[in-house]
């Protein structure tokens, strides 16, 4: 037992230590044929990041990857591939930057919530947009969200926002500015209360608690609940969870409306405690990378977590490698692929090793007790 | 005269388990050789090992005398080894004649398909061997015994000489087993030496020249079919008697639990799938469903379960009409199911244990609280069905896959069991498993029966139909065309009704007795 326990850690430890191992060895090999050191670029990345300033760069970084992760993950769960975080959560913060800057005047707990509650709508809208096609009409939701997307963001906000624009005549108009009110505080004060002050104007984002909500509410919702069962099972056998009375097509409207509240939340950070409106140059891309943050941590709330920190720590080091000049920014963006392509290939083996195992002490347990049984039907 | 096939020392491992431990077998040019062996015996991993899909870990493989090493089964054809699988790879939409030529297509001048030559070789094999089928017929308007002979005659056209037959009869009804058996002659004496596998030990000792025995993975005997007789080679195959499904006493009360009037379920074109079925189930008894597959019985159980809309009709469990509600409220008021295919609809393979005790029951206790799922109560209980169920497992947190198919089975069945159900569907419940998990599956179905369970049983196994059941209804096209008392029915009867041939007039099941709930 002792030994089997321990082979198990090992394993359940192996894939993450051989994915960053093999992933740091690719890396390295693409820094010197780029003509790098790898020595001195991992060594400027590392001293970077270890100072205060950066270290909450990367958090703020990290927080709506987070969430654009975990919107991602629950799709996944369910064998849905909701491509469609991307327009979602632009579609959603377009609206709730827009209806934040509408009203003025709310007492601020009114007003960030109701800046969260239109995000969410918006967000689980159009991803149900995508739900009930597929229910009703069958259409693949991969193909409906990439449409979706273009629709939202090419379509629905380059029209309003020129329509809803506080000063048509800026050359970067958005939606008009967030009151006080509709903004959220930066934690600041609670990180220096452990250290020294932060310096050059960073704000470390609260939406990082909302963030970590969210990671602990998906935990419970799909661990713990009866719903998250149902969750799991359509995802593992569509068929043998519908004969277990799962119904299929509910199943796959809740899994979407779910998914698409969450990723109406990724662009929070951004509104509530950065632009604090929505603007020509709002953050683009999270709905992407946070499909990758979601495949990198296979779909575990803590291993979101890590993802969305490493991809935060590389994003805030092709900035360091653009100064030092130790190796050529676009090397983070390799090492992004490396990173995914490597943990995807780590957790395929270990779970390999796993079933193996598995299946051999299955065979050992049924050999221990077969000559009981046949002195039974002998007898 | 050297042997069409000899192996020597063939051993196959698999993670935890050895397939084939030191096989021994000589099939002798020109004979009907019969393997046999309980399901998990290693039969199928040996005619994979012979037909080039897998390879032996040791051991020696001798083809008419000469020594080879098959890679894959394009090596075995070139050698002249040729098999017939047990589900049939035909493509439903072309002909006879090109789903015989698919893969070894002969060409003219400029790549295209030479049909006078394909046609011709289609007739000389035919011929040869004595099997007639119109080349021109398309395959899906086949019925099974026929698509079989498709098969064999696939394998013939590329020069087999040697035919693997992996369980010919295992989708046959009795009849078309005589027609295989006739087709299996005329081939033996064309020349052609046939090596297959069946359990059926009545059909093996009726055909083969000669028997190997298989039991975990080794060889126990080679016999003579004149020396043996089908208990001799039931004990040489288990080790010990073969247990019987008979039931005993009578436990059918006057309750009527589950009531089926008039259901009707339409496939896509709008074709009465289930054509207005009848039937009741009384509480104790045990309704057989007879029928060659695909005759309906499964969209009938689909209605039953939920997972079926019926066009038609009612279905009432214990006075409530059922016929429309979830799967779900249907499994809360006590529609139990274990599922013909239990990797399709009963299982999650990559889940724990557990998790897949609770599928289907997730919403009652102990597997839930509240919105909660009861991770605690989860475990007790699975531990305590894998205690009573005999599943053989290291601990309830493995993952279903690992578990072999009894032992999955065992599981299914005492978590539909133990949910306290009102009426148990068992569509198939012994289907690939070995005979020790097949009487245990018989065991608790029985001991349910006797604790007043209602039971509908579908089965492929004439003979757990017959020894199980308490009535026996026969489906046919989508209707129950006969009701038939097991008590004095054989085999070879249900064979008759199964493909139509017979027809009863009588064709609602318990109609006389059964009383209407109101």
């Amino acid at each position: 037992m002792n030994a089997s326990f321990l082979r198990r850690t090992l394993l359940g430890a192996g894939a993450p230590v051989a994915a960053v191992v093999f992933a740091v060895a690719l890396s390295s090999l693409a820094l010197l044929v780029s003509g790098s050191s790898p020595f001195a670029a991992y060594g400027d990345m590392i001293e970077n990041a270890s100072r205060l300033e950066t270290f909450v760069d990367i958090l703020n970084e990290a927080t709506p990857l987070y969430i654009s992760g975990i919107a991602a993950a629950i799709g996944f769960r369910m064998n849905l591939f909701n491509i469609g975080v991307e327009g979602q959560y632009l579609l959603a913060a377009f609206f709730a930057a827009a209806a934040g800057g509408y009203f003025s005047g709310l007492p601020p707990v009114l007003h960030v919530g109701l800046i969260l509650i239109v995000a969410m709508f918006v967000g689980a809208a159009w991803s149900g947009l995508a739900g009930a096609l597929k229910v009703t009409r069958g259409i693949n939701e991969v193909i409906s969200t990439i449409m979706l997307n273009f629709i939202a963001v090419g379509g629905i906000i380059a029209w309003l926002i020129r329509e809803w624009a506080d000063d048509t005549g800026a050359t970067n108009s958005g939606t008009t500015p967030i009151d006080a009110s509709g903004q959220m505080p930066s934690l600041n004060g609670v990180v220096e209360i452990f250290t020294r002050e932060i310096s050059k104007g960073r704000q470390l984002t609260s939406v990082l608690l909302i963030a970590i909500a969210v990671g602990i509410a998906y935990h419970l919702f799909i661990n713990r609940t009866r719903i998250g069962f149902d969750f799991r099972a359509s995802g593992y056998n569509p068929l043998a969870a519908r004969a277990g009375g799962v119904p299929p097509k509910r199943m796959v409207m809740y899994a979407m409306l779910i998914s698409g509240a969450c990723a109406g939340l990724v662009g929070m950070a951004e509104v509530l405690s950065e632009r604090y409106k929505y603007d020509q140059s709002f953050i683009q891309g999270l709905g992407f990378n946070g499909i990758a943050v979601a495949l990198l941590g296979r779909n575990n709330p803590a291993g979101i977590a890590i993802g969305a920190l490493l991809f935060g720590f590389l994003n805030q080091s092709s900035g360091i490698l653009q100064i030092t000049k130790s190796a050529t920014p676009e090397i983070v963006e390799i090492m992004k692929g490396i990173i995914v392509l490597s943990a995807v290939i780590a957790y395929e083996a270990v779970r390999r090793i796993k079933e193996r195992d598995e299946a051999q002490s299955a065979a050992e347990a049924t050999q221990q007790i077969e000559p009981s049984v046949h002195e039974e039907v002998v007898a | 005269m050297t042997a069409a096939i000899e192996l020597i020392g063939i051993t196959k491992r698999f993670p935890g388990v050895i397939a084939n431990d030191n096989v021994n077998l000589t099939v002798r040019r020109g004979e009907i050789h019969a393997i046999c062996g309980e399901n998990g015996a290693g039969k199928s991993t040996l005619m994979k090992m012979l037909y080039g899909m897998q390879q032996p870990d040791d051991g020696r493989m001798l083809v008419d005398g000469k020594e080879v090493e098959l890679g894959s089964p394009s090596e075995a054809i070139d050698l002249g080894i040729g098999m017939v699988h047990q589900h049939f790879m035909l493509a439903d939409q072309l002909t006879v004649l090109e789903n015989v030529i698919l893969g070894s297509e002969p060409t003219k001048a400029g790549g295209m398909i030479d049909f006078t030559a394909a046609r011709s070789h289609f007739d000389e094999v035919g011929e040869a061997y004595g099997l007639t089928i119109d080349p021109d017929d398309l395959v899906e308007t086949l019925e099974v015994g026929e698509r079989q002979r498709v098969e064999i005659i696939k394998v013939l056209f590329r020069g087999a000489q040697i035919l693997i037959l992996d369980e010919p009869t295992a989708v046959l009804v009795p009849q078309e087993v005589e027609e295989l058996f006739r087709n299996m002659r005329d081939l033996k004496e064309n020349g052609a030496t046939i090596l297959f596998i069946d359990h059926k030990l009545q059909e093996v000792l009726e055909i083969a020249d000669s028997i190997t025995v298989l039991r975990h993975g080794k060889t126990i005997a080679t016999v003579d079919p004149k020396d043996v007789t089908a208990g001799d080679l039931a004990e040489l195959m288990v080790g010990s008697e073969l247990p019987t499904p008979d039931t005993t006493d009578s436990t059918v009360t006057d309750e009527v639990a589950l009531f089926v009037d008039g259901v009707t379920v339409l496939d896509d074109d709008e074709r009465p799938i289930v054509d207005d079925v009848s039937m009741s189930i009384r509480r104790g008894e045990i309704l057989g469903i007879a029928g060659v597959e695909g005759n309906g019985q499964h969209e009938l159980v689909s209605a039953i379960i939920g997972t079926v809309d019926p066009s038609a009709g009612t279905v009432s469990l214990n006075g409530d009409d059922i016929a429309h509600w979830s799967v779900r409220e249907r499994r809360q008021a006590g529609v139990a199911y274990v599922p013909q295919d239990r990797h399709a609809e009963g299982l999650l393979l990559n889940a724990p244990l557990w998790e897949n005790a609770a599928l289907g029951h997730q919403t009652e206790a102990p597997y839930s609280k509240g919105i909660w799922v009861d991770r605690a109560g989860s475990r007790a209980k699975t531990e305590a069905i894998r205690e009573s169920y005999d599943v053989r497992t290291p601990n309830v947190d493995v993952s279903a896959h690992a578990l072999s198919g009894g032992n999955q089975q065992k599981l299914i069945l005492g978590r539909e069991i133990t949910s306290d159900p009102k009426l148990l569907i068992a569509s198939h419940p012994t289907r690939g498993i070995d005979v020790g998990a097949q009487a245990a599956v018989w065991d608790h179905m029985r001991r349910a029966r006797a604790d007043g369970l209602a039971t509908l049983l579908i089965s492929a196994d004439l003979d757990e139909l017959i020894g199980l059941s308490d009535t026996i209804v026969v489906m046919f096209r989508g209707k129950l065309v006969a009701t038939l008392n097991p008590n004095d029915v054989t085999p070879r009867d249900l064979g008759a009704y199964m493909t139509g041939a017979v027809q009863d007039h009588d064709a609602t099941a318990g109609a006389d007795t059964a009383v209407v709930p109101s």
